[in-house]
């Protein structure tokens, strides 16, 4: 499709009758218009319109050795099989075959895209293309597989460890290729984390492969593997210096992902390290790719300097003499100057001050009122922490008030009642020029503050009284921290200045507090100063005017642990947001995880669950469910916890149908018995388990002409057998059902998958619910759909899917007689016959010699024609045969023979060369 | 703990809604945009605020280009460098592909777009997303406005190669001219003080390379770094007069042997097909400033300002400086500006509210004067004072480099022994070059 086209689709919108045209467009059997007409499918898909009702006819695409097309089919396939669980299957042949194809590109995509697909069934026929993969000998297609692990165990953990994938995986730590070390060594750890079991053992064999592949493999496949690193506890001093030598080079990456997680290791290792002399020059060496980090796109240099502002926090010397270097420019984001604001406070020391104060009486000036007032922030945060600075900061302090700018002056006014709770009795000078803003003050934070100070400096300051009672005229509408800080302060004033005023004032603020406020804080503070000061005015003074402990700046300091394990998540998420992972990620499969720690007994169930029939019955049941059905399986019978687990009723239910088996004498129930793990010590057997492993040959004999087409153990205890005939001009479908589990079966439901000759179930399987034990048979009509017919080469293969509500979907292969899809009408009149016979092309023709002990001509005539190929014409020693197949296509046969010789050779002729082989296995067979 | 780098990726409009977008995991389906959509871009709230945001369990990082949002979805702790470096990547490529990437390059593309997510990213996991390598396995062909370079269509790929250590190049590539090219780029940023000293300044260089080599060529360059000089015997001698750089730190292309760098201080590679970048590095010592500013910029009385602004080249007379811009802001309220300047035109711009004097060729150990009058709309209403932001400037300079890097050498060798043509050039641009005024 032309971008034109794209941008029409796109504009044209869904109309109700485009799903019916694609449907129509879908069946052209030319490949480059089916590709556009995928592609329109798929760009009804992007714009949201829901394409599901196509899903049959797209699948029916995926057969192709068109690349584009498979991938197209893929992509749609990805995106609908969850909504079409049971058509998936009809994709599921298709995968399966691909795994096997010659292209390592077709053998990638296939396992690629089935572990895209949640779909329980597919995840099954998943398993056996995957393990081939893995061994694969392409590259590309092993490292494509090492990621497909897991992707299965994310859908099923039981799965990928019945089937030994860790430890294939596990062996792919030591492939020759790189990329397929580092994938395989994202997916041991994912599953690593998500399981919570020490899957990946990381000893120093495996680093010395880690690092290694380290050298050689993709940028992002250099993450995986450092990251994977940091988990690794080395030996001693020498083993960690060993690896960060050899880490050391990938501080020199382009890609920032690559250096975050390489210091990420280098800083947790050199924890490690000993020797000084090592860890000297090996600090100094990290200064300078952490600042190249910010040279960045904004958004990664975010992420750098959220990571850097957690390094300085401990290793503050490696970047305090490069503090130009966090300077913000004037068009750096908004977001990008905060934290080199951070940043720059975090490094700021009695060397550098002085050029930092500038900085920030700089950024004061700025238009972005949050960066401004941050930036006054950062000139009292650098006074509180170094004392030798607090005179400077103030001075600037004072220019910034001098500027009148009102958000500036009020922060300027919080910081420098900081400053003055670090520094006591120090620069009270200024307080006049503070007080020369009052008025400015409006914002709560600054109006208490500024209140504060007068409490506190109340004794140098002339006209405190005056100046608390213009805040005291506003108090009832003040904020409850203004009320606060007025209370307290208006307590001070007094208790330093006992005048007649304050006096006034004390008495009118405390009634003020205590009877009109409904903010119980205030109340209790009035009523606490109140009674002191009722009580013990000595004892006021000592409490109220008491020595306040000292202040440090830790408004971004985080506590020593968490930033250990902020330390060891350097370049994810924690750290951008400085939270422990915990903190905002969804914990996954929380109850598997809790389950498997509770008790033996769980383990026993879980164990249990891995492979066994009845457990894959009770699959929707959830562990603790299955915990307490087992709790009461102890309660009700002195039986070995563990002999098997409840299949869905719980344990009783269970108990009941294992006695009445076991009153059944002989009657087959193979599953139960074999799917006990453990058998009780000393052979105490009290149902009687062992009698139960009937053999399958004691069947009940009604059904044995027809073929088995799924064995009861591979049908989940349900055993199916079949066979495809003729009868009355149309096929049929003979099937049988026995149920060997132990509950009903019922809903049985039937469907093929797309097969050479176009079979369809011509109606719904009528069959009786099945008890347990019991049996039922049902005749299907089947019906012909030429068109719906598969074009690839025919084949003799009939996937068949089969549903019942209790046990979910069942595979089985049949296979499709030529008996079955000859038809009535296949009698070719002899000039006909031979004219078509000599016309044929030597390709369209095939010769083979049976041989047919004591065969007579009379006798493979008569076998032929009742096998739907019809005589028409004899000759000496020959005969010849035509027959009609379903589809339309002729099948011509000449069958000639020697009297006396077991020699037959049969020549088979027909238009369609794909049909001859089983042509050929049909007559082979017939005559025998 | 290695972690994936998202769960989910879409491609939003400029105004939220959905282009396309590809699910890599479990529990991402498209209302996540409109999650996106809802809280963080049209809550005036998060406006300017970072690019990696937390929503209850879930986090989006994203970028904008252009009219689009590129937005990856997690549950998990993820690794959010690897992420944004990942859709920066990414975006790159679909430049590659597209000619640029827009809104409608990606509707017009979006069968291109899925075949790309579906071999760049498995799983959450980035995988390879070398655009010469991909063109070699992808069937799309993006409609780019140009003609693209011919793709090879022969089916039997060799994935052996894709998958290895040479994963950048594939083989069989053949060139009847086998040329290459190294453009020695400096972003030169200046923060000049009111007093004209040099508050903070570093070069910003990058070396770039388009080679055309036909099969494997192992390259080799010399710089004149001083680190590399003591160890590099190929020089010795060749040096001469010139002088040695100090650089504070290099990073480099895929392509390059770190190991071997960090070990013997040579830059060994065998370059991709086409144009790439080869390194990057950082220079803060000894730096050649092109350009002096003295700003004068008095307010006369409440309606007037008064602009005098000088500039003189410090480099070598030969040299010379293509469109040369000094950008003065002035307050959003002007009325009018009248100028005098002795070369260069200037105007008034009133969309950015800055006077802009252009010169279109400077030459080195010069100088030129700006005087302006800006005049402002008068008011009688008291207004915020006029806070001055700095004087940008902007200037291409051939030839030259801040930093003093020089290409002492460039080797090619190749198992055929073909003859290659070389060339190398120098710019050094203005990167971030401001001037406070106040």
């Amino acid at each position: 499709m032309s971008s034109k086209d794209a941008k029409r689709f796109f504009n044209s919108g869904a109309k109700k009758g485009e799903i019916h045209e694609l449907k129509q467009e879908l069946k052209t059997p030319d490949k480059s218009k089916k590709k556009d007409v995928v592609k329109k499918v798929i760009a009804a898909m992007t714009v949201g319109h829901d394409v599901a009702p196509l899903f049959p006819d797209v699948v029916n695409c995926m057969q192709t050795d068109d690349m584009e097309l498979k991938k197209l089919v893929y992509l749609y396939l990805i995106n609908y099989a969850k909504t079409q669980p049971d058509l998936t299957l009809m994709a599921v042949n298709t995968f399966v075959k691909d795994s096997l194809d010659p292209s390592p590109l077709i053998r990638a995509l296939a396992v690629r895209t089935m572990g895209c697909i949640r779909v329980d069934k597919i995840t099954e026929y998943l398993c056996d293309p995957l393990a081939r993969c893995l061994k694969d000998s392409d590259p590309y297609v092993r490292k494509t597989s090492a990621v497909c692990v897991a992707k299965l165990y994310d859908i099923s953990p039981e799965l990928v460890e019945e089937r030994g994938f860790l430890e294939n995986l596990k062996d792919m730590i030591s492939d020759a290729n790189p990329m397929v070390v580092a994938n395989s060594v994202a997916a041991l750890s994912e599953i690593h984390s998500m399981s919570g079991k020490p899957v990946f053992d990381l000893n120093s064999q495996t680093i010395f492969k880690l690092l290694a592949a380290l050298n050689e493999c993709t940028e992002w496949g250099q993450v995986f593997i450092l990251d994977s690193l940091v988990d690794y506890n080395p030996k001693d001093s020498k083993d960690a210096e060993s690896v960060i030598e050899r880490i050391i080079p990938r501080l020199q990456h382009a890609n920032c992902a690559v250096v975050l997680s390489a210091l990420k290791v280098i800083l947790k290792f050199l924890r490690y390290v000993s020797d000084n002399d090592f860890k000297g020059p090996m600090m100094k060496k990290l200064a300078a790719p952490l600042i190249t980090l910010l040279n960045t796109e904004p958004q990664v240099q975010y992420v750098a300097l959220r990571n850097i502002n957690i390094i300085i926090q401990r290793h503050k010397e490696v970047l305090s003499s490069n503090i130009k270097v966090f300077f913000c420019k004037y068009n750096d984001p908004i977001y990008v100057k905060m934290e080199k604001l951070e940043a720059l406070i975090k490094l700021a020391n009695e060397d550098n001050i002085d050029q930092l104060l500038l900085e920030f009486k700089e950024y004061s000036t700025e238009i972005d009122v949050d960066f401004v007032r941050k930036s006054v922030r950062a000139i009292g945060r650098c006074a509180v922490s170094i004392a030798e600075s607090a005179q400077k900061c103030i001075n600037v302090l004072l220019d910034l008030i001098e500027t009148r700018v009102n958000y500036v002056v009020q922060e300027a006014v919080i910081v420098i009642k900081d400053i003055f709770r670090k520094y006591p009795n120090k620069y009270e000078s200024i307080i006049s020029t503070l007080c020369e803003n009052l008025d400015t003050l409006d914002e709560p934070e600054a109006k208490a503050s500024m209140v504060w100070i007068i409490g506190e400096y109340a004794d140098r300051i002339d006209n405190a009284d005056e100046l608390l009672e213009t805040f005291l005229e506003t108090f009832p509408e003040e904020t409850s921290p203004v009320q606060l800080q007025l209370l307290t302060a208006t307590v001070k004033l007094f208790l330093k200045k006992p005048t007649e005023k304050p006096q006034q004032m004390i008495q009118l603020v405390l009634s003020n507090a205590t009877q009109e406020t409904d903010n119980p804080d205030l109340r209790d503070r009035a009523y606490i100063y109140w009674r002191l000061l009722s009580t013990d005015p000595e004892a006021a003074k000592d409490v109220i005017l008491s020595e306040k402990p000292i202040i440090a700046d830790d408004t971004s300091a985080l506590e020593p642990e968490m930033l250990d394990e902020l330390m060891n998540n350097i370049g994810t998420l924690a750290s951008v947001y400085q939270k422990l992972p915990d903190t905002f990620v969804a914990r996954v499969r929380p109850m598997v995880q809790s389950a498997s720690s509770f008790n033996p007994e769980a383990d026993v169930v879980e164990n249990g669950a891995a492979g066994d029939v009845i457990a894959e019955q009770s699959a929707p049941v959830d562990v603790p469910d299955l915990l307490g059905g087992l709790d009461g399986l102890n309660v009700s019978a002195p039986a070995p916890a563990g002999d098997a687990p409840a299949p869905s009723g719980g344990a009783p239910d269970l108990m009941g149908d294992l006695l009445s088996l076991d009153v059944g004498g002989g009657a087959p129930a193979p599953a139960p018995a074999q799917a006990a793990p453990a058998q009780p010590a000393g052979g105490f057997d009290p149902f009687g388990l062992d009698s139960l492993s009937a053999p399958v040959s004691s069947m009940p004999v009604q059904q044995t002409e027809l073929p088995v087409i799924l064995a009861a153990d591979k049908g989940k205890g349900l055993e199916i057998r079949g066979k495809l005939e003729r009868s009355g001009g149309q096929i049929v479908y003979n099937l049988s059902f026995r149920n060997t589990t132990a509950g009903v079966l019922d809903g049985l439901m039937i469907q093929f998958n797309k097969n050479s000759f176009g079979l369809l179930p011509g109606g719904a399987l009528q069959v009786p619910a099945l008890q347990p034990g019991s049996s039922g048979a049902a005749k299907l009509p089947i019906n012909v759909n030429v068109q719906g017919a598969n074009p690839a080469p025919a084949r003799s293969a009939l996937q068949v899917a089969i549903k019942c509500s209790q046990l979910g979907v069942l595979y089985l292969s049949d296979t499709i007689s030529l008996g079955a899809v000859l038809t009535e009408e296949g009698r070719l009149q002899y000039p006909n016959f031979q004219q078509m016979w000599q016309a044929a092309p030597p390709a369209n023709s095939q010769t083979q010699v049976f041989q047919v002990a004591g065969a007579s001509q009379d006798a493979v005539v008569a076998k032929l024609e009742s096998g739907g190929l019809f005589c028409v014409g004899k000759q000496m020693n020959a005969a010849h045969f035509s027959g009609k197949l379903v589809l339309g296509a002729l099948a011509l046969v000449e069958v000639a023979m020697q009297p006396g010789s077991p020699a037959v050779q049969v020549t088979c002729k027909s238009q369609r060369v794909d049909l001859l082989p089983l042509l050929m296995e049909f007559v082979g067979k017939t005559m025998l | 703990m290695a972690a994936p780098a998202l769960d989910a990726l879409y491609f939003l409009d400029g105004r939220g809604n959905v282009i396309m977008s590809r699910t890599y995991r479990e529990g991402m389906g498209r209302d996540m945009a409109e999650v996106f959509k809802k809280s963080i871009l049209e809550n005036p709230q998060t406006e300017g605020t970072a690019p990696v945001k937390n929503l209850g369990s879930c986090n989006f990082l994203y970028v904008k280009v252009t009219n689009v949002y590129v937005l990856a979805v997690t549950n998990k702790n993820a690794h959010a460098a690897m992420c944004l470096n990942f859709i920066s990547d990414m975006i790159r490529l679909m430049r590659g592909y597209f000619g640029n990437f827009n809104e409608d390059a990606i509707r017009n593309n979006f069968v291109l777009v899925y075949e790309l997510l579906d071999e760049i990213m498995d799983f959450g996991y980035p995988q390879i997303l070398n655009e010469q390598v991909l063109k070699t396995y992808i069937t799309q062909k993006g409609t780019k406005v140009d003609a693209g370079t011919a793709v090879p269509t022969s089916s039997s790929v060799n994935m052996m190669q894709v998958t290895g250590a040479v994963a950048h190049r594939r083989e069989g590539i053949k060139y009847k001219r086998n040329e290459v090219y190294l453009d020695v780029i400096e972003d030169v940023n200046v923060l000049i003080g009111q007093q004209g000293s040099v508050l903070k300044a570093d070069v910003q260089g990058a070396i770039l390379v388009k080679s055309f080599l036909s099969g494997m060529p192992s390259l080799k360059i010399g710089l004149n770094e001083a680190a590399a000089l003591q160890n590099d015997t190929n020089t010795s001698g060749q040096l001469g007069g010139r002088r040695k750089i100090d650089l504070d730190d290099i990073v480099f292309h895929q392509c390059v042997n770190l190991t071997k760098f960090n070990s013997e201080r040579m830059v060994t590679f065998t370059p991709p097909d086409g144009e790439f970048q080869l390194m990057k590095y950082r220079a803060s010592e000894n730096l050649h400033i092109p350009f002096k500013v003295f700003p004068n910029i008095k307010d006369v009385g409440r309606s007037r300002i008064e602009v005098r602004v000088t500039i003189k080249s410090l480099y070598a007379s030969k040299l010379m400086a293509m469109r040369c811009l000094v950008k003065i802001p002035v307050p959003k309220y002007t009325a009018k500006a009248r100028f005098d300047m002795a070369g260069g035109k200037c105007k008034y711009d009133a969309a950015s509210n800055m006077l802009i004097w252009k010169l279109k060729r400077f030459p080195g150990g010069q100088s030129s004067t700006l005087f302006a009058d800006v005049e402002l709309v008068s008011t009688l209403k008291e207004r915020k004072a006029w806070v001055q932001p700095p004087i940008q400037l902007d200037f291409n300079i051939p030839m030259y480099t801040s930093s003093g890097m020089q290409v002492l050498y460039l080797k090619v060798w190749e198992k055929s022994g073909y003859e290659t043509t070389k060339w190398v050039r120098k710019l050094t641009k203005a990167g971030d070059f401001s001037v406070r005024c106040t």
